[in-house]
C-alpha cells in the first residue's frame, strides 16, 4: 500500500464546463491529478456522473482510463483534486474509503473471483462480513443474482471449473450482491473469448436496463452505441472528448478522436 | 503376443531396436543387479558378525548400559538398560524437535510477514535475518551458539542473576520450578472452563453470525478469558502453587528446572536456521497470491484485515504447506547434528555411545533409521491431512 502525498486540494468550486446540475451529480471529479512516480498518469480531469448515467470510456492502451476509474473507488490513490461519491469525499480516511467501495461494485479484466470459495460463497462473502446480511437472506440475494446473470446452475462450483465467460458474469453477480449505486466495468471483455464476450454484453446490456449508474472502460463500440448515454475519449491522460453516442461515433470533433476511431472501426 | 490385433508391419524392428524387447531385457538386468548387491551386502555382513562371534537380535536391550546422560526427561541412571537409553534419547530428540518446530514456525512467520513490511527499516532486518542464517552451514551455527555465545557465559559464580530466580551461566539457564500443591485443581479447572467456554462461544457466534449477521469478537474474549479463569482460580484459593527457586550451592545450582547449553545451542541453531526458509516459504506464499484477489477484495468494501483472512491467507496457505513440511522434515534430521556438541539425543546416545558399548550395529541402525522414517511419515502425513483440507477445487 503506497502512501502518497494528499495536499493541495483545490477551494470547493464549481466545474464550469458540466451542464450536469451539481446536486444531481452521483459521482464529482474535479481537476483530477495523479503522477505514478514521475509520470503524470492523468491530468485534470473533471466529470460529473449523474445518478442512472451511463458513460463509456474508450482511448488507446496507456492513456490511464482504467487507472481513472480505479481512483473512484480508490484501488489507485490520486495526488491533487477532489472525488465526491454519493455525498462521501474520498480522502485518506479508511472508514470513508470503505464507506464508498460499499456503494460501488467493481468488475475486472481478469475476473478476479476467488479460486478457494464456490460460485455462490464469491456471492456471499462480502454480505456477510460487509454488510452483516444474515446468511439466509444473503444465499436468496446471491441466488437471486446468480439467476439475473444466468447461471443459477453452477452456483456450487468453483470458478476454475467455469468458462471466461462464465467466471465474469459470476463477477458482475458478486459486486451486484452488494447491492451497489454505481457499478465500474474496466475492460469487462477484454480476456474473453470471442464467443463469450456477447454473453457478457448481454448482462450488462440488461442491467443499463434497469437503472444503474455505470462507468465502463471498454473497446466495445457496439455496447458504447447500445447502452451509452455519454462516451468519453481519453489519450495520454487527459479528457479529450466527450460526446453523446450519435455525435461521438459519426462527428467526432477532435482529429485525436478521429484517428482513434478510424483505427478500431476499420475491420 | 500373439493376441495383438494389430498386423504386422513388414519392416518390424530387429528385437535388439525393438522398444518393447529393450524394456523388458532393461527391467531384468536392473532386477537382476540389485538382487546381487543385496546378496553380496546380507552375506558380507553376515560372515563378518559369525568371524567376529557377534550375536544378532535385540536381547542386547535388556543389558545393565553402565553410562550416565546429562539430560533426561524419563528417570534414568547408569543402571538402567540399553533399552531405557534408546527411550531416553528418542524423548530427548522428539523434545527438541518438537521445540524447533514450532518455535522455527512462529520466528518464520513473522519474519516472513516482516520481510514484506512497507516500513524500510523492518523489511531490510528481515531480508538481513534471512540472508545471514540462510547461507551459513547449520553446524557452524550449532557451533557459534554453544561455543562462542553460551560457552561464554561466566561460571556459575558469577552467573548473569535475573531478579535473584533465574540464572544464566555456562552450565545453562536455570529457571525456577512450579510445585503444584493441593488446590492447584481448581486452576486447572478454570483453564479447561476456559477453553471450553471458548468452543461453545465459537459455535454460538457462528450460529449468531449465519441468522442475524452481527459479527461477535470471539478472540479478544479468547485472549482475555484463557489466562484470566487459571488466575482468578489462584487469587481465589490463596496461590497454591509455590515456586522451587535455584540457589547457588557448591559449584552448581539446587532446586528449579536446568536447560543444559547443549539444548539451548542445538535448539537456538535449528531455530533460527530453519526459520530463515520458512521465512522464504511465508513471504513466496504471500506474494504468490495475485494482487487482484486483494483489489477485488477491497472492492467489495472489505476491511485490510479481512482481506487477509478471507482472502490472502487461505490461497498462501496451499502455496506454504508443502514446502513447510519439507523445512520440518529437515528439521527433525538435522536435530541429530546434537551429536556434535553432545547433547543427548537418539543418534548421540544411541547410535553413539550404545553402538560403541554393544557392537550391534545392524539392529541399532535399522532402530534408528526406523524411528526417524516413522517420525518423518508422521509430520508428512499430518500435513498432507491438513494441506488436503485447504487444497484448491479445479476441474
Amino acid at each position: 500500500m503506497q502512501q502518497t502525498e494528499t495536499g493541495l486540494e483545490p477551494e470547493s468550486v464549481a466545474s464550469p464546463v458540466e451542464s450536469v446540475a451539481r446536486d444531481e451529480a452521483i459521482i464529482q471529479v474535479d481537476d483530477l491529478n495523479k503522477w505514478f512516480g514521475d509520470f503524470h498518469v492523468l491530468k485534470s480531469l473533471n466529470l460529473d456522473v449523474r445518478k442512472g448515467e451511463r458513460i463509456v470510456i474508450c482511448g488507446p492502451s496507456g492513456s490511464g482510463k482504467s487507472t481513472f476509474i480505479r481512483c473512484i473507488n480508490h484501488l489507485e490513490a490520486h495526488q491533487r483534486g477532489r472525488i465526491t461519491v454519493d455525498g462521501v469525499e474520498l480522502n485518506e480516511d479508511v472508514k470513508n474509503i470503505e464507506a464508498i467501495r460499499r456503494e460501488v461494485g467493481m468488475v475486472f479484466q481478469h475476473f478476479n473471483l476467488f479460486p478457494h470459495l464456490s460460485v455462490l460463497e464469491n456471492c456471499l462473502l462480502a454480505p456477510i462480513w460487509v454488510r452483516k446480511t444474515p446468511r439466509n437472506e444473503a444465499i436468496e440475494t446471491g441466488m437471486h443474482y446468480l439467476e439475473r446473470v444466468r447461471i443459477p446452475d453452477q452456483a456450487h462450483k468453483y470458478p476454475g471449473q467455469l468458462s471466461g465467460g462464465q467466471q465474469q458474469r459470476v463477477a458482475i453477480a458478486r459486486a451486484l450482491c452488494m447491492q451497489p449505486k454505481i457499478m465500474l466495468f474496466d475492460e469487462p471483455t477484454s480476456a474473453l473469448d470471442p464467443e463469450m464476450i456477447k454473453e457478457v454484453l448481454d448482462v450488462m446490456v440488461e442491467l443499463a436496463g434497469s437503472g444503474m449508474t455505470m462507468l465502463c472502460v471498454t473497446h466495445e463500440m457496439g455496447f458504447a452505441k447500445t447502452v451509452a448515454d455519454r462516451v468519453i475519449f481519453m489519450d495520454g491522460g487527459e479528457i479529450v472528448e466527450t460526446a453523446a453516442p450519435g455525435d461521438f461515433f459519426t462527428n467526432p470533433q477532435q482529429p485525436r478522436t478521429r484517428e482513434f476511431l478510424e483505427q478500431i472501426l476499420q475491420h | 503376443m500373439t493376441t495383438d490385433p494389430r498386423p504386422l508391419r513388414p519392416g518390424r524392428p530387429k528385437p535388439w531396436n525393438d522398444p518393447r524387447v529393450r524394456s523388458v531385457v532393461f527391467q531384468i538386468l536392473a532386477i537382476a543387479g540389485v538382487a546381487w548387491v543385496g546378496y553380496t551386502l546380507f552375506h558380507n555382513t553376515v560372515s563378518n558378525m559369525e568371524s567376529r562371534g557377534i550375536s544378532t537380535g535385540f536381547g542386547f536391550l535388556n543389558e545393565t548400559a553402565g553410562f550416565g546422560i546429562i539430560m533426561s526427561l524419563i528417570p534414568y541412571n547408569e543402571t538402567m538398560s540399553y533399552g531405557q537409553t534408546f527411550l531416553v534419547g528418542l524423548m530427548n530428540t522428539l523434545l527438541v524437535s518438537g521445540l524447533g518446530i514450532l518455535l522455527a514456525t512462529i520466528v518464520g512467520f513473522v519474519v516472513g510477514i516482516a520481510r514484506l513490511s512497507s516500513n524500510w527499516l523492518v523489511a531490510k532486518v528481515a531480508l538481513a535475518y534471512i540472508e545471514v542464517f540462510r547461507n551459513i552451514p547449520l553446524l557452524l551455527q550449532i557451533f557459534f551458539w554453544y561455543f562462542a555465545v553460551l560457552g561464554a557465559l561466566p561460571g556459575p559464580r558469577q552467573a548473569v542473576n535475573v531478579g535473584d530466580i533465574a540464572f544464566m551461566s555456562n552450565r545453562g539457564i536455570v529457571l525456577p520450578k512450579p510445585v503444584f500443591e493441593p488446590g492447584a485443581w481448581v486452576m486447572g479447572t478454570g483453564l479447561v472452563i476456559a477453553l471450553a467456554t471458548i468452543v461453545v462461544l465459537a459455535i454460538w457466534a457462528r450460529r449468531r453470525q449465519a441468522a442475524t449477521g452481527r459479527i461477535f469478537p470471539v478472540l479478544p474474549i479468547a485472549v482475555v478469558l484463557i489466562p484470566g479463569l487459571p488466575l482468578l482460580g489462584y487469587l481465589l484459593t490463596g496461590g497454591p502453587v509455590s515456586w522451587d527457586v535455584p540457589s547457588l550451592g557448591g559449584f552448581n545450582f539446587r532446586g528449579g528446572i536446568t536447560a543444559i547449553p547443549e539444548l539451548g545451542a542445538l535448539l537456538l541453531a535449528l531455530t533460527l536456521y530453519t526459520a530463515s526458509f520458512i521465512a522464504e516459504i511465508v513471504r513466496s506464499g504471500i506474494v504468490s497470491v495475485d494482487k487482484g484477489q486483494t483489489e477485488a477484495a477491497l472492492a467489495l468494501g472489505l476491511p485490510a484485515r479481512r482481506v487477509l483472512r478471507l482472502v490472502v491467507i487461505p490461497q498462501a496457505l496451499r502455496v506454504i504447506i508443502p514446502p513447510l513440511t519439507s523445512q520440518y522434515l529437515n528439521l527433525t534430521k538435522n536435530s541429530s547434528l546434537a551429536v556434535a556438541i553432545g547433547y543427548p539425543d537418539l543418534v548421540n546416545v544411541f547410535m553413539g555411545t550404545t553402538l560403541n558399548q554393544t557392537g550391534q550395529a545392524v539392529e541399532i541402525v535399522a532402530m534408528t533409521m526406523a524411528v526417524y522414517l516413522t517420525i518423518s511419515l508422521a509430520i508428512s502425513v499430518l500435513m498432507n491431512l491438513y494441506n488436503r483440507a485447504v487444497a484448491l477445487k479445479e476441474r
